[in-house]
């Protein structure tokens, strides 16, 4: 009872921050809540809306596919090849930390405007983390199991399967939480200047149209997508550690 | 050790060589990608002509604003959050889906609330890399152990000695990790800022030499951005890396 009442006062605290905002910097910054809602509701409805949706999800799908197949393999490498592992984990981890924002041109550049150039942008945000939870997760793969395995006589395959991949699940889901919404985030800008559809477009061209509404409506409407997507994530990401 | 450091080294010069040799053998266009010694040598002039000057002066002050701003704000409202139960459960859901939300599409916003200077940017770094240093204070704070503050409460040890003798040092391994997100985040949020929305710093002068073609230009401020950005990393890591050495012996 208690936590609901304290989400409740989180929630309300939320919603006080954003009619905060809007008081002091007002109707040509943004919407009020219940404005930015009917607003949202009314896109939701729309039959223009939905493309860009489309849009915005085939290109996170493919980007999503790839920095997990790419990552989760280059982690493993990395992983069981300890000195590959230490030569590139910190390459990879200040890759990490550069503002990837300034590379976009390059991008660009090589891919050319369109859905090539987003999926790109989504994959060089979203594929470091991955690789490195990966191999951190096979790197700190408990000495202990590795030789029960071996004293129990399994075969690689049975290794692999019982012992290694329950082993490294839960760090692999991590990464892949965190991937994912690097990823949005990396389409989501790739969209902003590289594409003429999706919903980070709808966001730049609002901006750039002065059209406030659809702006804070379209931006409420990612960042409960968002928000709802890392709960689901967070969710099997506990599972996970309690199976093990 | 040592082996390991001259192959990563190796692997960089290698990489490093190949762009330079797909570029000079014209197998890819110079519209495309510049030749890393030319990126260089473009850096030079421009530095050398002052022309990077100001835009790097702008972004170096609203980096190290929101830096500063982020460790202040981000070790006191962990402070406050570890030291009430309730609140820290309830504000856990924020925490961790701070960073599942693209934080520049809140850019507009702090534009409209600031105006349109430095401090808006320094907001959006800020606003990046303050939740970085709220969890970083929280389980730093965790890890002081009970013993620990009890023998602090029995020698009746004041706010600072305390602060000081017992809790610092427990909870230094994982401020550490929050200052180093803290850097990263607000680098990455200032660049992002300029680069999408303002009118100065280098992230707007990328933009801008992209839009007039100047590509040369580009990538010697790209070149710029990302030597800083790996340079003020690596040294924060080693300085984490003596502090947590110092505190072993």
């Amino acid at each position: 009872m208690t936590r609901w009442i304290d989400n409740l006062a989180i929630l309300l605290a939320l919603l006080g921050l954003w009619y905060l905002a809007w008081w002091q910097a007002g109707d040509s910054a943004i919407t009020p809540p219940v404005q930015t809602l009917k607003f949202a509701l009314y896109l939701l409805g729309s039959a223009d809306f939905w493309p860009h949706v489309w849009a915005t999800v085939l290109a996170f799908l493919y980007a999503l596919a790839i920095s997990a197949v790419l990552g989760i393999t280059l982690g493993l490498v990395l992983g069981l090849h300890r000195f590959s592992g230490e030569v590139f984990e910190p390459i990879l981890a200040s890759f990490y930390t550069i503002p990837k924002v300034t590379l976009y041109p390059l991008m660009l550049l090589i891919f050319g405007l369109g859905l090539s150039a987003k999926v790109a942008f989504g994959v060089i945000h979203g594929m470091i983390p991955v690789t490195l939870f990966t191999l951190a997760a096979v790197k700190n793969i408990p000495g202990v199991l590795t030789r029960t395995a071996r004293a129990l006589r399994l075969s690689p395959r049975q290794t692999a399967l019982h012992v290694l991949m329950p082993a490294v699940l839960p760090e692999i889901i991590s990464g892949l939480r965190i991937g994912f919404a690097l990823t949005f985030l990396g389409v989501l800008i790739g969209e902003m200047f590289a594409s003429q559809r999706g919903l980070g477009f709808l966001i730049i061209n609002g901006i750039n149209q002065h059209d406030v509404a659809r702006t804070t409506a379209v931006i409420v409407i990612v960042v409960t997508a968002a928000v709802l997507a890392n709960g689901a994530l967070l969710r099997l990401d506990r599972h996970a550690r309690h199976d093990v | 050790m040592r082996g390991v450091a001259l192959t990563r080294l190796g692997v960089i010069a290698a990489f490093i060589a190949l762009l330079e040799a797909l570029c000079r053998f014209g197998i890819v266009k110079p519209l495309t990608l510049v030749a890393p010694s030319r990126m260089v040598g473009t850096l030079i002039d421009l530095i050398q002509a002052g022309d990077v000057g100001d835009d790097a002066a702008r972004t170096a002050i609203e980096v190290a604003g929101a830096f500063v701003l982020a460790i202040l704000l981000g070790v006191s409202i962990g402070a406050v959050i570890h030291a009430i139960p309730r609140l820290r459960r309830a504000v856990a859901p924020v925490l961790v889906s701070w960073y599942a939300v693209p934080s520049f599409v809140f850019y507009p916003l702090f534009i409209a609330l600031l105006g349109l200077s430095e401090a808006p940017l320094i907001a959006i770094g800020a606003f990046s890399a303050t939740p970085a240093m709220v969890v970083a204070t929280i389980s730093g704070l965790d890890r002081v152990p009970r013993v620990l503050r009890r023998v602090a409460r029995v020698h009746r040890m004041g706010f600072w000695d305390t602060l000081r003798h017992i809790t610092l040092p427990s909870a230094l391994p994982s401020l550490f990790t929050g200052v180093k997100l803290a850097f990263a985040y607000a680098f990455i949020g200032v660049i992002a800022g300029e680069f999408i929305l303002s009118g100065g710093g280098l992230g707007y002068a990328i933009a801008y030499a992209y839009e007039s073609f100047e590509t040369a230009k580009m990538y010697a401020l790209m070149l710029l951005v990302l030597g800083v950005g790996v340079a003020v990393n690596a040294g924060l890591h080693t300085w984490e890396g003596r502090l947590l050495r110092r505190r072993q012996r």
